[in-house]
């Protein structure tokens, strides 16, 4: 089927016009390195035509030791393109932050020229450097190359998946927590439960600096560690004032869209409330160079945000309002350790920790984690009367 | 066969430290402010009084291992070989020398890497692998994605609109994408049941599994020669059951297709995160060019843009207008699928005389 690069992909090739990169460009591109991308096009083409995908459910493969990290693919027309017969995804730990240099890039498309199709997709969902596409045979040596060169596999399956951070530190001010340490360093001590899954499903952790949320933690991850500072705001009213200035209406752009309304203008002076604040960053994204976030650094833990499968979207709600930056290694390896306990006992096969804590009611969990319940956990209290009262608590 | 004793495992990823431009190292955790220097451009200050300089530009996620290597040979020429990727797929080049950046941009924008998705610009589409190698996909990703921005990609080099705006899309229901909290969501969906392969099943799964992965109970076990029955339409069409058995297939060509989603955020600022709500429930796939995909979600930009105050986010503008202005304003029909009827659906039903008239 594969005819020298000749193939006919009359409607694939109409995707490579237009402003925006062209992914079909990039598949042509590959194909200097790999006949897979050949047929891969071809594939895709008659995905195109009928509107279907051609691409068969998944299958055990791997690396020995690992039961993750590998995304087994095979093509349901492997006799037209005997190329993508197998086509398999391996997924890689990318670096904290998603920083690289020049020479790490071409190390890993040196292993990828080898060994794969050379496509790739920086980055996958999770936040992994996805390689797309490689033969059952090449697994192996791929994986051996990836570690020669200090890279190892990331997370699949009912696992712990690869943990994901925003640029943190590195670049940004807003940062209340060193977000990059602390995933590299969550990353490293769950090595185990990252590569062969232990668990009744996916447990996925994201680390956000503040709550702007760069990463989607609150949305995207089990765990959501995202930084905020318990003192005042930073203040500098010389710069407030050039911002007034230069045009930043104060009263209208910050004090009215300041969900609390902590914040007042005379016209000279800015004055927060700091004790009614909510962090929630709006004033700072407007006026950066003037407000800052506090001194006293740290986090606030959420737990149970996820897609849609199976019973519906959650997003994570507060567990601990403030872990001082200092505590927050500790407090995460605590906090999992039992949280996992529970759920390895009580959760049901595919189900999240936040379809578990739907399915047990937050009360129970938390009496089986050993937290308290405190207000800033919930958004009211409830408003329906059917309490289930425990019998030492009756008269 | 494999040398066990040499085999290294569970190193995990290298360490970021070693990737760091040496002016980030150096004021790791002291930056002071930061301030925008046009679309796609960012200026970071220090304490120390030191700047760092980064340049933004699309990529289409899917890259070729030569696409990487020449943009490692612009980090060489521009940036001492430092870059970065961010959390929606764009790339981040650095540099500590403001000299670079005009003739960086320029370059990236004659190869066709359009520089922008900063502050109140459409960012790159986070988005999934689609019929590129995906087996439970719904419709295509990437060429998706390529025809909405080629048609956004103005919105993506200027920030005039207002506020930032998330789009996303997920070819299933399975979300890899996580769209469920995007500004705009793109959504495949199936809208038939699964075609169960009965002599299949039993060689492929296991029935106990499969019969408790329905989220409603509508797998049963068989009766007659069935090894399952389902009760049609007790069926939602999540796919879950073909994610844990093979031979539940419910990929449909003619009746696979797109829903649209607004109104979703995962920032706190001034609002809470939120969930996308439903706008459209199905357009039908019609690639390659996908125009009634496009033309819809170019619409509600352009609504949005037009009739959103500074700051609102589209979640933030509907609330405030209400969503009977957003279906009259975007011109979208409103239908009995807008009206939820899964669990808790009430939450969602107007329980208060606050109407608009």
């Amino acid at each position: 089927m594969a005819d020298n690069g000749n193939r006919k992909t009359e409607l694939l090739d109409q995707l490579e016009s237009g402003p925006w990169p062209s992914f079909v460009k990039e598949v042509k591109k590959a194909k200097e390195t790999s006949p897979a991308c050949d047929d891969l096009l071809g594939q895709l083409e008659l995905s195109y035509n009928q509107k279907v995908g051609h691409w068969k459910h998944g299958g055990i493969v791997g690396v020995m030791g690992y039961g993750g990290g590998v995304i087994g693919r095979y093509s349901d027309v492997p006799e037209q393109f005997p190329n993508v017969a197998h086509f398999h995804t391996m997924r890689i730990n990318m670096p904290s932050g998603w920083f690289y240099t020049s020479e790490a890039l071409r190390t890993l498309c040196g292993i990828w020229e080898r060994h794969g199709s050379g496509l790739t997709n920086m980055h996958g969902s999770t936040g992994d450097i996805i390689f797309l596409g490689t033969k059952t045979d090449e697994l192996e040596p791929t994986f051996a190359e990836l570690t020669a060169a200090g890279f190892d596999l990331g997370g699949s399956g009912s696992c712990m998946r690869t943990p994901s951070a925003c640029v943190g530190q590195a670049r940004c001010e807003w940062a209340n927590y060193d977000t990059m340490k602390l995933c590299d360093q969550i990353t490293r001590e769950y090595q185990d439960e990252l590569h062969r899954p232990p668990f009744p499903y996916k447990f996925k952790v994201k680390c956000s600096g503040c709550s702007n949320d760069c990463v989607a933690a609150i949305a995207r991850a089990d765990l959501s560690i995202i930084g905020t500072w318990k003192d005042d705001i930073q203040q500098d009213d010389a710069a407030v004032a050039e911002y007034a200035a230069n045009g930043i209406d104060i009263q209208k752009d910050v004090c009215d869209q300041c969900p609390t309304k902590c914040i007042d203008w005379d016209g000279s002076k800015l004055i927060i409330n700091n004790r009614e604040c909510v962090h929630c960053m709006h004033c700072i994204n407007v006026m950066p160079k003037a407000l800052r976030p506090g001194k006293e650094k740290g986090a606030a833990f959420l737990l149970g945000s996820k897609a849609p499968i199976l019973q519906g979207a959650l997003l994570s709600s507060v567990l601990v309002p403030f872990v001082p930056a200092d505590e927050i290694l500790e407090t995460v390896k605590e906090l999992i350790s039992r949280v996992w306990d529970f759920w390895d006992e009580y959760g049901n096969n595919r189900e999240r920790v936040g379809e578990l804590i739907q399915r047990v009611g937050m009360a129970n969990f938390l009496d089986a984690i050993g937290l308290d319940p405190i207000p800033e956990m919930i958004s009211a209290p409830r408003d329906n009367p059917y309490i289930f009262f425990k019998e030492e608590e009756e008269e | 066969m494999v040398d066990m004793s040499k085999r290294i495992t569970d190193i995990g990823p290298p360490n970021y430290e070693q990737f760091l431009h040496p002016v980030i190292k150096k004021n790791y955790g002291q930056w002071k402010y930061h301030e925008s220097m046009g679309p796609g451009l960012l200026c970071h200050t220090s304490e120390s009084g030191d700047k760092i300089y980064s340049v933004r530009c699309a990529s289409p996620r899917l890259l070729s291992i030569q696409t990487i290597r020449y943009f490692a040979d612009l980090a060489d020429k521009y940036c001492d070989g430092y870059l970065r990727f961010t959390s929606r797929n764009n790339v981040e080049f650095l540099t500590d020398n403001k000299d670079n950046i005009e003739p960086l941009k320029e370059e990236l924008q004659k190869e066709g890497f359009p520089v922008g998705g900063t502050n109140n610009a459409i960012s790159n589409i986070v988005h999934t692998q689609g019929w590129v190698h995906c087996h439970s996909a719904a419709t295509d990703a990437s060429g998706i994605v390529k025809c909405v921005m080629d048609a956004l990609c103005d919105r993506f080099t200027n920030e005039n609109l207002p506020a930032k705006l998330r789009i996303a899309l997920a070819c299933c229901l399975n979300m890899c994408g996580a769209v469920h909290c995007s500004d705009i969501a793109i959504l495949g969906v199936h809208r038939k049941v699964p075609k169960i392969n009965q002599e299949l099943v039993p060689k492929v799964c296991e029935v106990p599994t499969l019969i408790s992965s329905c989220p409603t109970g509508a797998i049963r076990p068989g009766t007659d020669d069935n090894v399952v029955d389902l009760i049609e339409e007790q069926c939602m069409f999540c796919g879950n059951c073909y994610t844990v058995c093979p031979a539940m297939p419910l990929n449909d060509p003619e009746n696979d297709g797109l829903s649209i989603w607004v109104g979703g955020k995962v920032s706190n600022a001034r609002t809470a995160p939120k969930f996308s709500k439903l706008a459209i429930p199905f357009i039908p796939n019609n690639p390659p060019r996908w125009p009634e995909v496009v033309e819809a979600v170019v619409n509600i930009v352009n609504v949005y843009a037009q009739n959103a105050k500074k700051f609102e986010r589209v979640g933030e503008w509907i609330e405030r207008i209400g969503w009977p202005k957003f279906f009259e304003l975007t011109g979208i029909e409103f239908t009995r699928y807008h009206v939820d009827d899964f669990k808790f659906a009430g939450t969602t039903y107007a329980r208060s005389v606050h109407l608009r008239y």
